[in-house]
């Protein structure tokens, strides 16, 4: 399990899959293709199919329709004990009648290994969750955080070519949660296993991920990287799922190839336009936008638009603040150390140049599901 | 390692389906339990109730005889009465007895759970003997009356004796229900109704004990329920002034061998007992939800 | 609480754990009695009737018959039970609730009414007096009782464990195996106390089952106290009370102890 020893990763091959319960359809012709020794993170609203999609992979269900193909081999039909994959479930699932040592060494006995080799794989498993020195002890008298530290130890001691997470931090506090992120994430970077991961905090899949799914509504919206989900975003959901955004609505014309969008009678004009019948929508992300006082520094090119702040907060690396649009909208703008300070009650201009919004087809269902 | 199992010759398709069939109903499971029930409990009474239709001769007359009969009416009287002195008996000294389970400290309640489950502990049989020698003319409690320059007690093959040897034996069936009911009930709502200005007393009534009832009535009908059909402690403790249907039972079949006439005693005891069932089961279960919500 | 209820409330409390005890506070001393009467207080003090239960061969045979019965139906009820338990626990919920209402009637229907019927299936096909017909009544009325112990523990029994076994590369029975029947043991052993208890203790279906050549325990103790004043019952039910008490303190301690780790 060193660095010499990676255990090659498997691939992930989902075609055309559905999962229907009854009516309800959990997930719809979903398409999705995992590389191996990649880091996959599903991410999404709760009910949009990113669960029942690892549990497909795990074959805790069967699909209703489509193939699912791991390692370049089918698996439809193939109980879940003989596919060889480790799974960490969110609720730590340790045997609680057995120590910590005999956790670790529960799939190699099932594996018919014993004795020294034994021995020695539960040790180096959980050393390299550092849990070495707790291999007596029983899972009631650990920690979360050491729990699931137990487990995937538990889910690696094998050696399998692919691991599951469902949220496996979900049930911890804030610092716990990001040192094992961090802990996971070199885990991940030493075996070379292929890693599929389950969360609805797209600040957890950002932090972890090679590429991230973004889920919705039983479908797969997106895949890409945490900068192309962020910078480039396919749909609104998308946008507005990963990360903080402000969405700009207004009635759209097409001037000479860009948008022109009218909000609270001031034009704003964006790059390019949008493909299809919807009506654009602009996206603007809180760092891409600068705050001015009225009238000051006017650059020709740039949009302005006038609003009043309605809250300013000190962050650190700088201030966030909430501006208040004529029209009811509230912009979230992000101005480093240096930039022009504001209180509440203050007017200020958003600047931002017409190449520095994503313009996306606008989608009231986005709303619904993330409120 | 790196590889997946193989897969065997199975195709996928047939692995599915092979895994559902597995999968189907776990219900199952209890065929073999279900099965033996059908063949010792269920078989056995339909032929009871067949011979209480078609013995000696096809019609109704065991049943015309029994319910014409004043000596079967007057023991199928006192096989109710009795049982509802029994469980009268019971719930008084239970009711207060598992309300004591809930306040004491920790010792004192494992005392007292003791005091409930120690007398399973000797054989049943051996329980009913023990009351023989409690009752006896020249028994513990008519020496103890003696001792005390009291005039002795008939109580041996008396009501009275029969209803004091069941309720014991029956007692531990309304203490433990009631007392993991009361076990439920937030004992803050007496202090609020006490802070609403209610008297102690007025508080316990009117709060605590409608919440303890789901205790109470199914603690009440399965010491009923289970008084009717006693059998081992009349005989042993009764006399004929207090045979109750059971017996009665048993000398029709094995005295006078008349499977019609004991058939039809027997299904009358049954019939009673589903029909307080299927009174009592709603009661219980509605009642529950209640407190429930309360709580 | 007034002080003057507390003390009414003790006082009574008082009264009805001696009336729960009253038997066995009786049992125990009349078994040591050196006349052979059931007169309380006992005379003097012997060991007689113990001597005469180890020595008497009709008392050493129905403690060996009713040992044995029970012991079959203990396994027996054991495994039906804590099957139909997973069937109840695990079937939809409609299913579930059936069986486990048919499941428990045996508990609530009248014993001699149970009793009669038996006897008369018995009789016809030959089962009266045999071994296998008393295995079949006792399990058949020690299975709501297993059923009830396996059903609260399964219930409490958290089944994402099993998903994990299986996710580790355990199958169905390797499942149940190493980690769910490890976990409702407690459950499982206490009903198979409980199955072994129900049939050692049997005496109404008994009665009617028993023939001279097979008797069990309770059957022996009933005839002896509907024969003669014969303290040997009193010391039966000392030595089986003493036994139960041992198994159900062993039992408590080994849970405590598991318990802890």
């Amino acid at each position: 399990m060193n660095a010499t020893n990676k255990s090659a990763g498997a691939s992930i091959d989902i075609r055309k899959a559905s999962k229907r319960y009854g009516k309800f359809v959990a997930l719809r012709d979903l398409d999705l293709s995992i590389r191996p020794g990649e880091f996959m993170t599903l991410l999404g609203p709760s009910g949009s199919g990113k669960t029942t999609t690892l549990n497909l992979i795990a074959g805790f269900t069967e699909v209703s329709s489509g193939s699912l193909e791991i390692g370049g081999k089918s698996v439809l039909g193939l109980p879940s004990h003989k596919r060889n994959i480790g799974v960490v479930f969110q609720h730590y699932a340790l045997f609680p009648h057995m120590s910590v040592g005999r956790n670790v060494a529960y799939p190699l006995t099932l594996r018919g290994i014993s004795g020294a080799e034994r021995e020695g794989k539960v040790r180096h498993a959980l050393d390299m969750v550092k849990m070495a020195d707790f291999a007596h002890r029983y899972p009631n008298e650990l920690s979360g955080g050491q729990q699931q530290r137990v487990a995937l130890a538990r889910a690696l001691v094998f050696d399998p070519p692919l691991l599951l997470m469902d949220e496996p931090l979900g049930a911890l506090d804030k610092k716990l949660r990001e040192w094992l992120q961090l802990e996971i994430k070199r885990i991940h970077r030493e075996l070379g296993t292929t890693f599929v991961y389950v969360t609805h905090d797209q600040e957890e899949a950002l932090v972890l991920s090679d590429r991230i799914a973004v889920f919705n509504g039983g479908q797969v919206e997106q895949i890409g990287t945490g900068r192309e989900l962020y910078d480039n975003p396919a749909t609104l959901f998308v946008g507005r799922f990963i990360g903080e955004s402000t969405v700009l609505r207004g009635k759209a014309d097409i001037v000479g190839g860009d948008t022109v969008v009218s909000i609270a009678g001031t034009k704003i004009v964006a790059s390019g336009k949008i493909s299809g019948q919807a009506a654009p929508v602009i996206l603007l992300r809180p760092e891409r936008a600068v705050l001015h006082r009225p009238g000051t520094g006017v650059v020709d090119g740039e949009n302005r638009l006038s609003g009043i702040v309605e809250e300013a907060i000190y962050v650190g690396s700088g201030s966030k603040y909430d501006i208040r649009l004529k029209d009811g909208t509230t912009a979230v703008v992000r101005s480093p150390l240096g930039a022009p300070e504001f209180a509440i009650g203050d007017t200020a201009e958003i600047v931002f140049r017409p190449g520095d919004v994503t313009l996306l087809a606008d989608d009231a269902s986005a709303d619904i599901t993330l409120t | 390692m790196s590889a997946l199992p193989q897969t065997d010759n199975q195709t996928a398709g047939e692995r599915a389906a092979a895994r559902r069939l597995n999968l189907r109903d776990a219900g199952w499971l209890a065929a073999p339990a279900v099965l033996l029930l059908a063949a010792v409990l269920v078989y056995p009474l339909a032929i009871i109730v067949l011979r209480s239709f078609t013995e000696p001769e096809p019609g109704l007359q065991n049943y015309i005889w029994f319910f014409g009969s004043s000596v079967n009416m007057a023991v199928l009287q006192r096989t109710f009465v009795l049982s509802g002195w029994v469980t009268l008996a019971s719930l008084i000294c239970a009711y207060p007895y598992a309300y004591a389970m809930t306040v004491v400290g920790k010792n004192l309640r494992l005392i007292l759970i003791l005091c409930v489950l120690v007398p399973f502990w000797l054989s049943g049989v051996v329980r009913t003997l023990a009351w023989v020698i409690l009752l006896q003319d020249s028994g513990v409690i008519n020496s103890f009356l003696r001792g005390l320059g009291l005039s002795p007690v008939k109580l041996i093959r008396t009501q009275l004796g029969v209803v004091i040897g069941m309720t014991q034996v029956l007692l531990p069936f309304m203490i433990l229900p009631i007392y993991s009911v009361m076990k439920g009930i937030d004992t803050r709502l007496l202090q609020a109704a006490r802070s609403l200005g209610a008297k102690p007393w007025r508080a316990f009534l009117q709060i605590y004990v409608p919440l303890s009832l789901p205790g109470i009535y199914a603690g009440a009908i399965i010491v009923f329920i289970l008084s009717l059909g006693f059998y081992i402690t009349p005989a042993l403790l009764g006399g004929p002034r207090s045979t109750m249907l059971s017996s009665l039972v048993q000398n029709q079949v094995l005295s006078l061998l008349n499977w019609g006439r004991g058939g039809a005693m027997g299904v009358v005891l049954l019939v009673a007992t589903f029909i307080l069932l299927a009174i009592a089961a709603p009661l219980m279960r509605q009642k529950h939800t209640q407190t429930r919500r309360e709580k | 609480m007034q002080l003057s209820s507390r003390i009414f409330l003790g006082l009574f409390c008082l009264l009805v754990a001696i009336l729960l005890l009253a038997p066995t506070l009786v049992v125990i001393p009349m078994s040591f009695n050196s006349n052979k009467s059931l007169a309380f207080p006992p005379a003097g003090f012997s060991w007689q009737w113990y001597d005469n239960f180890f020595t008497n061969p009709e008392w050493l045979l129905s403690l060996r018959n009713s040992f044995m019965i029970a012991t079959v139906v203990a396994i027996l009820a054991t495994t039906l039970g804590t099957l139909a338990a997973f069937g109840v626990t695990r079937a939809a919920a409609r299913t579930g609730g059936l069986l486990r209402a048919i499941l428990i009637t045996p508990m609530v229907v009248p014993g001699v009414v149970l009793a009669i019927g038996i006897y008369a299936v018995y009789l016809d096909t030959g089962l009266v007096g045999t071994m296998a017909g008393f295995v079949f009544a006792h399990t058949m009325l020690a299975i709501p009782f297993v059923l009830i112990a396996v059903s609260a523990s399964l219930e409490v029994f958290d089944r994402r464990l099993e998903t994990a076994a299986a996710s580790l590369g355990a199958g169905k029975l390797t499942v149940f195996r190493t980690v769910t029947l490890p976990l409702i043991l407690p459950g499982v052993l206490s009903g198979a106390l409980f199955a072994f208890i129900t049939s050692f203790d049997e005496i109404i279906v008994a009665l009617f089952i028993t023939s001279p050549y097979l008797k069990t325990l309770p059957v022996q103790i009933y005839s002896s106290i509907t024969r003669d004043a014969d303290p040997t019952v009193a010391a039966v039910g000392t030595l089986l009370f003493l036994a139960t008490s041992f198994i159900i303190v062993a039992g408590l301690l080994i849970g405590m102890r598991r318990g802890r780790t």
